[in-house]
């Protein structure tokens, strides 16, 4: 479905106008153990939880522009992007996502794409499950339907508690984590300490983080960090006076589409406890009155 | 050609739009840049290996049950058990009582080819591109639909004389086909 095949060296890729832009990306998988905790309380860092995440610049030529240059058809619908790894992985993806901002990259903080991570080239597509960003691109082909690949079928999907299973569930939902303190940390003393943490949505800006130290009772709004770009790994902050007894920290995001965070018991609810992807709820972190940190488990 | 003489090469192109224009604003953007060379047909044809749901991409071949019951045991038991219950690798055999299509919510159903993908097309295109393990991409085509043959018969979904080819892969149903729904998130307020 395009009028002219054609092949790219790096080089020639590099020929075209690039973009820069600092997104972050993230494991759809991450957060896994948090979601199925079943003791009360966990000695888990937030990056043994949720460290499957990161945010870089990325730079490369944007998709729109090589589909126009190879001449897309309007009635293209899905493309497929193929690595050329040992399994020659392969994902669809919506003609709408890959006309959007999505790039062909090959540049990473500054220097040239690290081997695992996908030189010469891979596919970015901001905001989206990490699985999708191809490495290692060899190919893109476009079509008018999904090709229904093994990674977006009998992996990657969602399987509903209405007995569905919702599938090119690309987008990463709103998520915030507290990174101090947690475990290991051990509050040292009363009095002033600051609640810091990372916020993030895969739909754009975060525009609120909510902190509370009362286990949920009552929020405060947290301060967001400059710059607060769309996609991308956002610093927040909030000073906070540990009187001494016991505390449980938990923050939650909203992101610019109005998305709130879900708590674990919410997002149970419609995912099941048995879901193996998105795990954007609630973390909490108990603060112990000898000051020792550890992550909150069950359905908080 | 240098880098310093390409540079020189789309300056004089962007002056030229600009005066065309009678403004000194950014050249317009292309329609196209005229990068790259057209891939020719047998570049495509060994690289678009890729089976969709309707068959499209199928090469030329068949296997039978037994044909690939015997590629099996030599090329896939040692990591996926001897019928497909698993061992290193996944299981890809079994059903659930009635088909039941609880994975959200009970952890002891079997989540296998015969019981949860949708598509017999995926398990064509998979085995070909990345099985077997230590040597992707060395099915032929033959072996790989015996291969899907047996193993849509150890699942119970065709019977044991099936022959796998171009025109009887796409009509496969597979018990987990229709259980599957597009992605309905948008953001806002509700939690999916």
């Amino acid at each position: 479905m395009v009028e002219r095949p054609t092949i790219f060296t790096l080089a020639e890729l590099k020929r075209f106008p690039g973009k820069s832009m600092i997104r972050f990306i993230e494991c759809s998988g991450n957060g896994g153990r948090a979601y199925r905790l079943t003791t009360a309380t966990a000695e888990l860092t937030p990056q043994q939880t949720d460290g499957l995440t990161s945010t870089s610049e990325w730079t490369g030529v944007p998709l729109a522009t090589l589909l126009r240059e190879v001449g897309a058809s309007p009635k293209a619908r899905w493309l497929l992007a193929e690595g050329m790894d040992a399994a020659v992985m392969t994902r669809s993806v919506p003609i709408e996502m890959a006309n959007d901002d999505a790039l062909i990259a090959y540049g990473q903080n500054g220097e040239a794409l690290r081997p695992e991570q996908g030189y010469p080239v891979r596919l970015m597509l901001p905001g989206v499950e990490g699985n999708a960003s191809v490495k290692w691109l060899r190919r893109i082909e476009v079509a008018d339907q999904p090709f229904m690949t093994r990674e977006e079928t009998s992996k990657y999907t969602d399987p509903l508690p209405d007995g569905t299973a919702r599938m090119f569930s690309l987008v990463m939902d709103a998520k915030s984590l507290i990174t101090e303190p947690s475990f290991p940390d051990k509050l040292e003393g009363h009095g002033w300490c600051e609640v810091r943490g990372l916020a993030w949505s895969g739909r754009g800006r975060i525009t609120r983080v909510e902190v509370s130290t009362d286990g949920g009772n009552t929020w405060q709004n947290a301060t967001l960090d400059e710059p607060v770009l769309p996609k991308c790994h956002t610093r927040f902050r909030l000073p906070w006076q540990w009187s001494g007894g016991e505390a449980v920290l938990m923050s939650r995001a909203t992101d610019e589409t109005g998305y709130v965070q879900p708590t674990t018991a919410e997002l149970m609810k419609v995912r099941g406890p048995n879901t193996q992807y998105h795990f954007n709820n609630i973390r909490a972190w108990q603060v112990g009155a000898d000051g020792v940190v550890r992550l909150v488990g069950g359905a908080a | 050609m240098t880098r310093a003489t390409r540079c020189t090469l789309a300056l004089a192109l962007a002056t030229t739009t600009a005066l065309a224009a009678g403004t000194l604003a950014r050249a317009q953007t292309p329609a196209r840049y005229g990068l790259g060379r057209p891939a020719t047909p047998d570049e495509i044809r060994a690289r678009d290996i890729d089976v969709m749901p309707d068959g499209r991409g199928l090469p030329q071949g068949r296997g039978t049950v037994a044909e690939g019951a015997a590629v099996y045991a030599a090329k896939c038991a040692s990591c996926h058990g001897a019928n497909g219950e698993g061992a290193s690798a996944e299981r890809l055999v079994g059903r659930n009582d009635g088909d039941s299509f609880a994975f959200a919510t009970n952890p002891k159903l079997v989540r296998t080819v015969g019981s949860y993908w949708p598509y017999a097309s995926t398990l064509f295109d998979y085995t070909q591109r990345a099985m077997p393990f230590q040597r992707p991409g060395t099915l032929t085509p033959n072996e790989t639909y015996g291969l899907v043959a047996y193993l849509l018969f150890q699942n119970g979904i065709v019977k044991e004389d099936a022959v796998m080819d171009q025109a009887t892969l796409p009509k496969v149903v597979m018990p987990a086909h229709g259980k599957f729904v597009v992605d309905d998130r948008k953001g806002g307020r509700t939690v999916k």
